[in-house]
């Protein structure tokens, strides 16, 4: 401290002297000094008075008196520089804290993309946030049956991701490949509704696809429809289905219906984050992503979806609004 | 020897008193003009806080020895409601700036005795560096 107010005494009668820039480079280099030092806002301004006194020896008492009450005041500036220092402190903890959750949901949530022989599955999810609200849970028996969970929980970042975990759960202990889907929705929704919060509500679309027949069969609750793509009359069908998110009320019956998959059709599944256009008016955002799928039906399904990924992203500027998901299973 | 003043906090005047005090003792004990600034801000924030909430009280400044050291004890009583949650308060106050947070960086040492319904007792002390 000592050494600090010699140098700045020194820098101080440099400039009282000449006025120049190098003398006031040196005294803003000379502040950085101070702030890694720590030194406080009613300290500086102490080392100035008690300077400006050893330069100036008859410094008259006003000035003298005004430096007090500068440095009284500024004591609640110190104080306010300390809070934000430890805001800062807080806010790394909870990032690190942030961080070791995410990694946490990653490995708990992880999916493999079966590989079946006949069916080509590909999937993008990217979190809108450390967090992703969005779930896919394939499940592969490695014999006839096949299925997709596509699950949007409403709701963004901690309570969406511990949620998650719980619908996860739910889907790994009473889902077998070859359940009826319209059954896991049913017991899903009596697991949600019991032990959510009233305010966490989940969409899912739940798909059994039957690798001997070629049968698609899906039920939907609440979830962004899917899209299906009929290669011989070339059109798309809009799988609507208005039947209630999970997790509002008990005992809600759920329907399921089946499509025949047949050479170069495909089905696209996905989460609302990829239809949200908020920014752009007049547009069908659905209508859009027909085109594009169309546009890029040649490739696989896994580079459908990242094409599709690739071409929003740049149609929202790089900024999404919300957790993306698409999953395109192609025959 | 330990010196000692007492100050009645009553009304807000009182507040005034119990700094101007603080400070004249923080100078005999030959705190600089910084620390002696932050000392009487402590008393202020400490009195401040009898007359809000207690809402009578008093604040006790005392010089204290140690070793070779030499400081300033503030201690604030008061029979009022008492805290519910001390470290909340101290939590909450690190965050956005209340006043007990506040003194607790502006001295070395303070403890707090708080109990629902029967008063507050707060003990800060600074020493001379
Ligand atoms: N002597 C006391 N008796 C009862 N409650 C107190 C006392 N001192 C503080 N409190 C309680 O602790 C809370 C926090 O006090 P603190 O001085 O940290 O902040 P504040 O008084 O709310 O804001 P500020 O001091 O910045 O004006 C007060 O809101 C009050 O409820
Ligand atoms: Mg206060």
């Amino acid at each position: 401290m000592e050494q600090l107010k010699r140098d700045y005494k020194i820098i101080l009668s440099n400039y009282i002297h000449n006025q120049n820039e190098s003398n006031l480079y040196t005294g803003q280099n000379f502040i950085k000094r101070l702030i890694q030092k720590n030194v406080s806002p009613e300290e500086v301004i102490s080392i100035h008075k008690q300077a400006l006194e050893e330069i100036i020896e008859d410094l008259p008492e006003s000035t003298i008196h005004a430096y007090d009450f500068l440095i009284e005041v500024m004591v609640h500036f110190g104080l306010k520089l300390k809070e934000h220092q430890s805001l800062l402190m807080k806010q790394e903890e909870l990032r690190i804290e942030m961080e070791v959750a995410a990694r946490i949901q990653n490995t708990l949530l992880e999916t493999t993309i079966p590989n079946p022989e006949n069916l080509d599955i590909g999937m993008v999810s990217v979190p809108l946030r450390k967090m992703n609200g969005d779930y896919v849970h394939f499940m592969h028996d490695h014999k006839r049956y096949l299925s997709i969970a596509v699950t949007d929980v409403v709701g963004k970042g901690v309570p969406a991701a511990l949620c998650m975990s719980m619908v996860k759960y739910g889907l790994d202990t009473l889902e077998y490949a070859n359940s009826n889907p319209s059954y896991v929705l049913e017991a899903l929704n009596q697991l949600i509704e019991k032990s959510v919060d009233d305010s966490m509500f989940v969409s899912m679309c739940y798909s059994r696809y039957d690798l001997e027949t070629d049968i698609f069969t899906w039920s939907s609750a609440g979830h962004e429809p899917p899209l299906y793509y009929d290669s011989r009359e070339k059109v798309y069908y809009d799988l609507e289905s208005k039947e209630l998110l999970l997790g509002i009320l008990p005992e809600v019956k759920y329907s399921q219906h089946d499509i025949k998959l047949n050479e170069n059709d495909f089905i696209i599944l996905m989460t609302d984050g990829v239809t949200d256009f908020r920014k752009q008016e007049n547009f069908d955002p659905r209508q859009y992503i027909k085109e594009l799928a169309l546009s890029c039906r040649h490739l696989n399904a896994q580079e459908m979806c990242e094409n599709i990924y690739k071409k929003l992203q740049v149609l929202h500027n790089y900024e999404l609004e919300d957790d993306f998901t698409i999953v395109i299973i192609k025959k | 020897m330990t010196e000692k003043v007492t100050v009645e906090i009553v009304t807000e005047v009182d507040i005034v008193t119990a700094r101007k005090l603080g400070r004249k003792e923080a100078k005999i004990i030959g705190f600089n003009k910084v620390d002696q600034a932050r000392i009487t801000t402590a008393i202020g924030e400490l009195a401040k806080n009898i007359f809000q909430y207690a809402p009578v009280g008093k604040i006790i400044i005392e010089r204290i020895v140690k070793d070779d050291k030499k400081g300033v004890s503030i201690t604030s009583i008061d029979h009022g409601p008492g805290i519910l949650d001390v470290q909340k308060i101290l939590e909450d106050g690190d965050s956005y700036g209340g006043g007990l947070s506040s003194v607790k960086r502006l001295v070395d040492t303070m403890h707090i005795l708080s109990e629902v319904g029967k008063g507050t007792t707060i003990k800060v002390e600074k020493w001379l560096r």
